[in-house]
């Protein structure tokens, strides 16, 4: 408290009370620890301990003689061509699902920005895939891809266009069938971000542009986008993560099947921990995953970084 | 600037909406269609969008294969309290974040974004091993305790808004009439922060109902499981499953969900945008 007094001006800039800072200090760690201890005990911790895992031989039924083997579950990672398989799948799944939901949503934020009829419609419909259970989606869409009572064959069989076929376990429409699911799924948190985006930028700019006779595509190219750009990076990167780690999604509808054709990183570390109780390898595998990650949302974030130095 | 679309730029917008709507809705139209047909039309060679004979069969089948009311009650009392629970410790660390600028509060915002990276599998191998040894496995109290941290980040993120939404001028105001910190907070920034408060517990609930993977590898036997869970067993070892009773599950088990979200719908939003536009 004596310290409070030897500068006195600094202390009321501060909180405009000059109240006393260690006491200020007490009550913020007071009201931080509730949720401090079980942050630190149930997320921080086990993430430490599983990069610790990762460097063990663990194993489901026997964690008691468990022995560091130092980087052994990493080579033998590198050499594993089943996990480097589904790492593919997973960046192809990612990809396929992040980009095309990008532009969609973006699509569907620009028309719900404007003044058109069934906006509340559409808004109210957006809500769905939002607010489902992922189990349900997958299920939902099950019931869509079923290849006897489902209604996607019915429709092209209507359409004349064919027999349709079963596209969740043929071997080369299984990855693009859950990619469809996975757009659906993730377009809604995708389009109202973006619509706040829009809705943040200054009208009158639109209209400057608009009475300078440039045509919707410029207007979009020079006004829309370079406000919406830092929205657009963000749920970009992190719809990228989110799907590159998804799970639930995935294993209802295929369980990773026909043949691993859709086995995501996540549904092979499920397994090869759950299933098989390879502890310390799957542990490994989570290293992996976070590693990219981390690469790739860093040179997200440099580009981001980037993009704000012109604007 | 709508004055100045033209009308053919309408029509096209007209149409790309209505793809939009067909896109979003039929899907769920069918899982209901679906849920209220009966087993007769479900094995026709055509199948039709509305039901011939409407009945609540698959709804009475799906409660007799499966466990579904101790499901939906085992995944009732996990949501509530980890939605309780999440908010009750979150608000007062949101509280600090969002009115201290601390090393810790730019530590805590730091792991708010990490923890949107992690792969749980690095997080549920280590969690299921402590959980195992403390006789936590199969158990919901377990489960909540993931919930609750799992729910936190979000949570905080959606408190701190709500919190900086509350003018720092008034706390002040009360204080300069004489008003000490705890009366503050009691009678100034509870009652303004309460309606964002709830918002956060509901959606912390949702997502904890709608959670499917650490349920999955934490509960064990089918009178612990929660609906997610239960709503699988469903669907065969083949992939094989009774469609209708299928449906009719997967139906009820968002009915909760979906009426809570469309009731808090605007202040998510509002908290998600604040945070997506800001960062």
């Amino acid at each position: 408290m004596a310290s409070v007094r030897g500068r006195p001006g600094q202390r009321r800039r501060d909180d405009g009370r000059g109240g006393a800072r260690a006491a200020r200090d007490r009550a913020a760690w007071f009201l931080v620890l509730p949720a401090l201890v079980p942050i630190l005990v149930l997320s921080v911790g086990p993430l430490l301990y599983g990069i610790g895992l990762a460097f063990t031989d663990a194993q489901s039924g026997r964690t008691r003689s468990t022995q560091w083997i130092g980087a052994l579950n990493f080579q033998d990672l590198v050499h594993d061509t089943l996990f480097w398989d589904s790492f593919r799948i997973g960046l192809v799944w990612a990809v396929g699902v992040t980009v095309p939901q990008f532009v969609l949503a973006l699509g569907l934020a620009l028309l719900l920005n404007e003044n058109l009829r069934m906006r509340w419609l559409a808004r109210a419909l957006a809500i769905i895939p939002w607010a489902m259970p992922e189990v349900v989606v997958g299920i939902m869409w099950r019931l869509v891809y079923n290849p006897d009572a489902g209604i996607l064959n019915e429709t092209i069989h209507d359409l004349g266009l064919g027999d349709g076929r079963d596209w969740l376990t043929g071997f080369g429409t299984a990855l693009p069938a859950v990619i469809v699911v996975g757009i659906w799924a993730g377009m809604p948190q995708s389009t109202v971000a973006l619509l706040a985006g829009l809705q943040n930028t200054p009208h009158e700019l639109h209209e400057a542009a608009a009475l300078d006779g440039a045509g919707a595509w410029r207007r979009f190219r020079t006004v829309t986008w370079p406000a919406l750009k830092p929205v657009a990076l963000s749920i970009t990167a992190l719809n990228f993560i989110w799907n590159f780690n998804s799970f639930a999604l995935v294993y209802v509808l295929t369980s990773g099947g026909p043949g691993g054709r859709t086995r995501l990183p996540m549904l092979f570390a499920y397994e090869e921990a759950f299933r098989y109780g390879q502890f310390g390898y799957a542990a490994a595998m989570g290293c992996v995953m976070v590693a990219v990650i981390s690469v790739i949302l860093a040179v997200f974030l440099a580009g981001r970084l980037r993009g704000g130095d012109d604007t | 600037m709508s004055t100045r679309t033209g009308r053919a730029t309408r029509t096209g917008q007209y149409l790309a909406l209505t793809g939009y709507l067909v896109f979003l809705a039929f899907p769920f139209l069918w899982l209901i269609s679906t849920a209220f047909k009966p087993a007769r039309e479900l094995g026709s060679l055509h199948p039709t969008w509305i039901p011939d004979h409407p009945t609540l069969d698959n709804f009475r089948q799906a409660f007799d294969e499966q466990p579904l009311l101790q499901a939906a009650a085992n995944s009732a009392l996990a949501a509530v309290s980890a939605g309780v629970i999440c908010v009750a410790i979150a608000t007062p660390m949101a509280y600090v974040m969002a009115r201290h600028r601390s090393k810790l509060s730019a530590a805590a915002t730091g792991w708010v974004v990490i923890s949107q990276a992690f792969p749980f599998v690095l997080l549920i191998i280590p969690l299921f091993l402590v959980l195992k040894n403390l006789q936590l496995i199969n158990s919901l109290a377990g489960l909540i305790m993931v919930y609750v941290v799992w729910s936190l980040p979000f949570a905080l993120w959606m408190l701190v808004g709500y919190v900086r939404a509350v003018p720092a001028e008034l706390e002040e105001a009360a204080s300069v009439d004489g008003a000490g910190r705890l009366r503050t907070l009691v009678s100034v920034t509870a009652p303004l922060l309460a309606p964002g408060i709830v918002a956060t517990a509901l959606f912390a609930f949702i997502t904890a109902w709608n959670e499917f993977f650490f349920a999955l590898v934490l509960l064990k036997t089918p009178e612990k499981q929660t609906l997610p869970v239960v709503l699988t067993h469903f669907i065969g070892a083949e992939g094989a499953a009774d469609l209708g009773p299928l449906a009719a599950a997967a139906f009820l088990a968002t009915l909760p969900s979906l009426l809570l979200f469309a009731f808090i719908q605007r202040r998510i939003t509002g908290g998600m945008l604040a945070g997506a536009v800001k960062s």
